[in-house]
């Protein structure tokens, strides 16, 4: 670990992104000086917060601070930005989740609370059982950053479509192949 | 009035002296009752055809519905096996992209699916969705790219008008609401498919139960395979849910073991993402 004791610190950036809406309670929370002080702890230095359409605007922070805070509200290059993170903390819809997770990025995902009809915490809380990924709530998320080990997580491995197919197959009297 | 007397002198007005001699008294009261009605009858069926027009339309009505009940009966029944024959020629299929997750585990599942089988293949997405269908096109040029033709004559993409919007007032959904069902029997007409597959949401509630009105009136067979989305781990989705409560779906296939536990008639194929 030359990188913490050297001034020549390796970049650790955790992704934050909260999907095609809002989720400012998300963004509060990883703006909070609870969750950022954890994130320091565990060795991360940068922080980017994809913000959406939401209105609580995070402070940024510099470069040479212990943990450098920016943000943006959209962009076409999320598999970009979550391919260089270390972490992502995610809004519970199933296409981030699956886009980490087939990346083998460690993540954290924070269910909506405010929203009406949430199924979406079913699949967070189901692969957080397997062990893919935690899962976090607004104002336990800086809990979840001190607790959570990453070695412990198990690797995704992703879905198949065959086994439907050749059901639908069956069905209509299409021969096996 | 006379009618009322004679009740109550059949003893059902009284309900006190009813309830006290019930077992004794209901025979008699059932038969007196019936000679009182033959007697109506009688009286009138001498001088007007009107009664006699409205049982044989009411019997005539009771036929029918009997008979679209039993059609109904019939067509779940037989939605529910498999074709025996061997599928020879490809089938029309309809495809149904519901948004952003829901979109990428269709186009999962059209990734391993024979396209020389499921010919030719329309897509419907929402108005609202712009994605959905330039997904889908993609996916369609890469075919065609794989195939050696230039354009991908075999899929044609096609966007639905939704019947409510987020946000929208109750009024106006009413006007909307029959826009969009028009509109949907209108693309149902014209497509007439023999494979119907989608995964929710509500987009495609209306275009399945038009599907199962066609093949209960005979004007198309077609097989309705649902998959419900993988974010379903404990519960159907409400379209899920109608469709397999309603029987509309052929087949409904569940990504999860425990949801497959709960709804016994699913099938659980593993996840697809």
């Amino acid at each position: 670990m030359e990188g913490a004791e050297g001034n020549n610190k390796t970049r650790r950036g955790v992704f934050v992104t909260v999907g095609t809406t809002s989720f400012d309670s998300l963004v509060r929370a990883v703006d909070s000086q609870k969750v950022k002080q954890e994130l320091v702890a565990k060795g991360y230095t940068h922080l980017l917060i994809q913000m959406g359409r939401g209105s609580y605007v995070p402070t940024k922070s510099e470069e040479d601070s212990s943990l450098g805070v920016d943000y943006f509200t959209f962009s076409s290059s999320i598999a970009d930005h979550l391919r260089s993170a270390s972490l992502v903390i995610s809004h519970a819809g199933s296409g981030s989740i699956f886009e980490t997770l087939r990346l083998g990025k460690p993540l954290i995902v924070v269910v909506n609370e405010d929203l009406m009809d949430n199924h979406q915490s079913e699949l967070a809380e189901e692969l957080a059982d397997r062990k893919h990924l935690y899962c976090a709530r607004p104002q336990t998320l800086h809990q979840t950053v001190a607790d959570m080990d990453l070695n412990s997580l198990l690797p995704y491995s992703p879905g198949d479509a065959t086994p439907v197919a050749k059901l639908i197959n069956k069905f209509l009297g299409f021969p096996d192949d | 009035m006379i009618f009322e007397e004679k009740l109550r002198c059949y003893g059902v007005g009284g309900t006190a002296c009813f309830n006290s001699r019930i077992s004794s008294r209901r025979l008699d009261v059932i038969v007196a009752l019936t000679e009182h009605l033959k007697l109506l009858i009688m009286e009138k069926g001498n001088d007007c055809t009107l009664f006699r027009v409205v049982s044989i339309t009411l019997s005539f009505a009771v036929l029918v519905v009997t008979l679209i009940l039993v059609r109904i009966l019939y067509v779940i029944y037989r939605s529910r096996r498999p074709f025996s024959r061997r599928a020879a020629q490809p089938l029309s299929t309809l495809i149904i992209l519901g948004s952003g997750g829901h979109t990428a585990e269709m186009l999962n599942l059209l990734a391993v699916l024979q396209k020389d089988r499921f010919a030719p293949r329309f897509y419907i997405a929402a108005a609202t969705d712009n994605m959905s269908l330039q997904k889908a096109q993609l996916l369609e040029n890469s075919l065609a790219a794989e195939n050696g033709t230039t354009a991908p004559s075999a899929a044609q993409f096609t966007q639905i008008y939704r019947s409510r919007e987020v946000g929208q007032s109750y009024i106006t959904s009413i006007w909307t609401t029959l826009i969009a069902m028009v509109h949907a029997l209108w693309l149902m007409i014209k497509i007439r498919p023999q494979v119907i597959l989608c995964n929710g949401p509500g987009t495609c509630i209306p275009l399945c139960a038009i599907a199962f009105l066609f093949k209960v009136f005979g004007i198309r067979w077609s097989s309705i395979f649902y998959v419900e989305s993988i974010a379903r781990v404990r519960r159907l989705s409400l379209s899920g849910l109608l469709l397999y409560k309603l029987h509309i779906a052929d087949q409904l296939f569940v990504q999860w073991p425990q949801l497959q536990r709960k709804y016994p008639r699913a099938i659980d194929v593993g996840r697809l993402m």
